[in-house]
């Protein structure tokens, strides 16, 4: 079967594929570039363990074939934190102990990064419809919820300052 | 599995020629939200996929002679943050925002959710309420058609197999206009339409209604527009006796299914509810309007 070459930008690198038509872009993070942080749940766009950052707008990369993403930008769970330091909302997921088992963990801090990068102040319902597609069956969301409301606050202090 | 192809052409004639020329099945891509999951699911077997994107004017709003140009593959996030087509058609913007998750409006198309042709396809009903068209292209030129003429049945639709959806319109507003769409689903978020409403009115100064369009969704094998909801606001203001009406109509029009998110009577005693509340939300928006 011919592969297609592919050429993207994931996480601010150049980054080119090879991939067959079919594979999805999570097919190709986790199998081709060894990017195993973007989980597979269900495969068909209802729970957002996947989610990623495609030109800034959040998508799940099990809906989008990898050959789809040639020319554009992509930003994953790998990207987040810049060397050891980690982002305000993974920080702040961790101090509000906003998961369990982990596996909805990365879908759920790409969507909240997403989130914040266009609104540094959402209110409680604003988060919550946000996250909508992003299940989690430990939580409860309560704690994703608190931890993404002080990252915002974090983020709007280190703005200011 | 088949050899599927991948093509993304830069022009709506080499996508069309494409189409027309495979042998198998071949289906246009937009955002994917519904395709890529048939793929997977092994429900649709194409051996050609056409993405669509690439085609300038596909993705992207413009203001035409005071009514709008909707690309085909646009997303919905990207129509929900469109303010003036959300000033002038807000039933139309609220239905298409309504449509999966956060992750899914980042991709998810007008055209996508036409053609998949659910009965249940939340922006249909509002886009047919709001007397859209599309502009189809394909081998024999170009052709322009209302939104209702598009759906046969459930994921069937009226389009030939190298015909694609390059465009929505929406006609100019005249003033005192609103649209409003609402659909039941037993949860707030993340759930597909039991029932579906989209009403459009235009009323004159003295808030009698002057122009209707009511369409419902999920209640028959594809959105209903449904003229006789409409008669029942037309001359009217929005009391108790013309509420009655439109409900009575609405309800008259469904022809649904019993399935496992309702039962027929449900459905039916639901589209009236519906009718009902988005009337009101749409007489309220034309009023505004003054």
């Amino acid at each position: 079967m011919s592969r297609t070459h592919v050429s993207t930008v994931i996480n601010g690198e150049q980054t080119d594929f090879l991939c067959e038509p079919q594979q999805t872009l999570l097919d190709v993070l986790r199998d081709e570039l060894n990017l195993t942080g973007s989980k597979e749940g269900c495969g068909s766009g209802d729970c957002g363990a996947c989610s990623v950052i495609l030109d800034g707008r959040l998508v799940c990369s099990c809906l989008m074939l990898a050959v789809e993403a040639e020319g554009h930008s992509i930003q994953t769970i790998e990207g987040l934190a810049t060397g050891s330091k980690l982002h305000p909302v993974q920080q702040k997921f961790l101090e509000h102990a906003a998961l369990q088992c982990g596996f909805c963990t990365p879908g759920l801090l790409v969507a909240a990064k997403a989130l914040l990068d266009r609104n540094l102040n959402p209110t409680e319902t604003e988060i919550r419809y946000w996250i909508a597609g992003n299940l989690c069956r430990c939580t409860g969301y309560d704690k994703v919820v608190r931890a993404i409301q002080d990252a915002a606050a974090e983020m709007r202090a280190e703005k200011r300052a | 599995m088949a050899t599927l192809t991948y093509q993304a052409p830069a022009t709506v004639q080499d996508a069309v020629r494409i189409l027309a020329g495979a042998a198998g099945l071949a289906k246009p891509l937009s955002g994917g939200t519904d395709l890529l999951v048939q793929l997977r699911s092994g429900r649709l077997k194409p051996e050609l996929i056409v993405d669509t994107k690439k085609i300038p004017g596909m993705i992207g709003i413009r203001e035409v002679d005071g009514g709008f140009v909707i690309g085909a593959a646009t997303p919905g996030a990207v129509i929900g943050e469109h303010a003036a087509l959300e000033k002038a058609w807000p039933g139309v913007v609220e239905a298409a925002n309504l449509i999966g998750s956060t992750q899914v409006q980042g991709r998810a198309s007008l055209a996508g959710n036409l053609c998949n042709a659910s009965p249940a396809a939340d922006s249909v009903p509002a886009l047919i309420a709001a007397k859209a068209t599309v502009v189809i292209v394909g081998p024999k030129g170009r052709r322009e058609a209302p939104v209702e003429s598009i759906c046969t049945g459930p994921g069937r639709t009226s389009l030939a197999r190298d015909e694609i959806i390059t465009e929505f319109h929406l006609p100019k507003r005249p003033p005192r206009s609103g649209d409003a769409y609402l659909r039941f689903i037993p949860r707030t978020e993340m759930d597909i339409a039991v029932v579906g409403a989209g009403v459009n009115v235009t009323l004159d100064a003295n808030g009698v209604c002057r122009e209707a369009r009511v369409a419902l969704g999920a209640v028959a094998p594809t959105a209903l527009l449904v003229p006789e909801a409409a008669a029942a606001l037309i001359g009217h203001k929005l009391d108790q006796a013309t509420l009655d009406a439109l409900d009575a109509a609405a309800r008259k029009a469904c022809k649904p299914i019993d399935d496992k998110r309702g039962t027929i009577d449900y459905r039916i005693k639901v589209a009236g509810v519906l009718a009902r509340r988005a009337a009101a939300i749409a007489f309220e928006r034309a009023g505004a309007h003054r």
